[in-house]
């Protein structure tokens, strides 16, 4: 089961903010992060990959969209 | 979805040359020196136009900032990223935007202008950049230590289209009250006969121009302030390569252009007063940081429903009124005579939204 970062509502730079909290607080396994809006959903990828955590699967709804991250 | 080619490190660098080299044509066209593009003072020349202040030399419509929001509203359609939003703190977003303009107009730029006028070998803007980067560094320190405005909730799509009904409405109003020479006033709106105010390029070229730079900004996220943000917060420099873009880009037009004249004195609307050309920055710097962009991109985010923002704006177009009614804005001779005291207002009302505004969100 992966950890879940509810980042809906918020805009850059907490998004990122919160990813990398999880990342660095040892999550090794996967996370999923919820943003809604595109920037965000840019940053979130770009912050992820650059810490050489790949994105395996995005998932949009009306609302929101999920990202699926796990370490690369 | 296709990969949004403007989101990629290639796509920022070209958004950042555009900006650079369309601003320095701008120049040439009539904008004032060093002055293509300035989100503040050109917001500032706008509550002028409307008599929110006085400023004889100061006042004109600029289409530019029309074209901003209104460019980044047709890309957010155009690419299903309408989201209107509201609700994220937006009274502490107004103050921020008020002093955001008081800090920009005591260095005289915005930070897209401090770009600008480095381009155009004004060395003060050295100073202006260097507090920018000091006041966002405060932010950032802020961030850190869990600042936040809380989350926006999605609202009904005729609030977002408030803002930039607002600037189609300014547009319609410089239509039906066009410039007429030698005349201070037409209709309900002034024009500048003389200064910086005076100096612009044609409309339809400036709202064209504008709307351009609305629609790649939209797309690529274009952010002055985000840039050093990023750089300090994750050590990323993806949107610095856009800012640094728009420097070299701009560098080199007016090079070409026989715009560049290097020093410190004789510089257009400029003053050499090294410390607060520093600190007016600084404390715009800070402010931006807290809410989030520069002025630029609060436009961009605008045109994209954010409400938020919109009341940023609107808070910078306030505070320009409140700087030029209350003697605190800077001109080329010097301080305006309650600069110093807004400075230091500025930096307490601005640490405290930084030290009060610590909510938790709930992950």
């Amino acid at each position: 089961m992966s950890k879940i970062i509810d980042a809906s509502g918020l805009s850059c730079p907490q998004p990122v903010l919160m990813t990398l909290d999880a990342i660095k607080s040892g999550s090794d396994g996967e996370l999923e992060v919820i943003v809604d809006n595109e920037a965000s959903r840019e940053n979130v990828v770009r912050a992820a990959e650059s810490k050489g955590w790949n994105v395996f699967d995005i998932k949009d709804d009306d609302e929101n969209t999920r990202i699926f991250i796990r370490k690369g | 979805m296709a990969k949004n080619f403007f989101s990629t490190r290639v796509g920022i660098i070209v958004v950042g040359a555009v900006i650079g080299i369309l601003a320095a044509a701008l120049q040439k066209l009539g904008n004032p020196g060093n002055m293509g593009i300035c989100v503040a003072c050109f917001e500032r020349d706008i509550a002028g136009a409307i008599g929110l202040h006085r400023a004889g030399v100061v006042q004109y419509v600029r289409p530019e900032i029309i074209g901003f929001v209104l460019g980044s509203l047709v890309a957010a359609y155009s690419f299903k990223e309408f989201k209107p939003r509201c609700g994220s703190a937006p009274m502490v977003r107004f103050v921020l935007g008020v002093f955001a303009m008081i800090g920009a107009l005591v260095f005289l730029g915005c930070p897209w202008r401090a770009v600008l006028r480095l381009a155009g070998g004004d060395l003060n803007a050295v100073l202006g950049i260097l507090g920018l980067g000091f006041g966002v560094w405060i932010g950032v320190m802020f961030l850190k230590n869990g600042y936040n405005l809380g989350r926006s909730q999605s609202t009904h799509a005729g609030a977002g289209w408030m803002l930039p009904l607002v600037m189609l409405g300014l547009l319609v109003l410089m239509l039906i009250y066009p410039q007429v020479p030698e005349k201070a006033k037409s209709g309900v709106l002034f024009y500048s006969l003389k200064g910086p105010g005076a100096m612009h390029a044609p409309l339809l070229i400036s709202l064209v121009v504008g709307l351009g730079i609305g629609f790649l900004a939209q797309r690529s996220r274009f952010c002055t302030m985000g840039a050093l943000r990023d750089l300090i917060l994750f050590g990323q420099t993806h949107l610095l390569s856009g800012f640094l873009s728009l420097l070299i880009f701009a560098c080199i037009a007016n090079v070409a252009l026989g715009q560049f004249q290097l020093g410190f004195t004789g510089q257009p609307v400029a003053h050499n007063l090294h410390l607060w050309n520093f600190l007016g920055m600084a404390l715009a710097g800070l402010a931006f940081a807290l809410a989030g962009g520069c002025p630029g991109r609060q436009l961009f985010l605008a045109g994209e429903g954010d409400t938020d923002a919109s009341v940023f704006v609107l808070g910078m177009i306030a505070g320009a009124a409140f700087a030029h009614n209350f003697g605190l804005a800077s001109s080329p001779k010097g301080l305006g005579p309650h600069g110093i005291a807004a400075v230091i207002v500025g930096f307490a009302v601005c640490l405290f939204i930084g030290f009060a505004m610590k909510k938790r969100i709930a992950a």
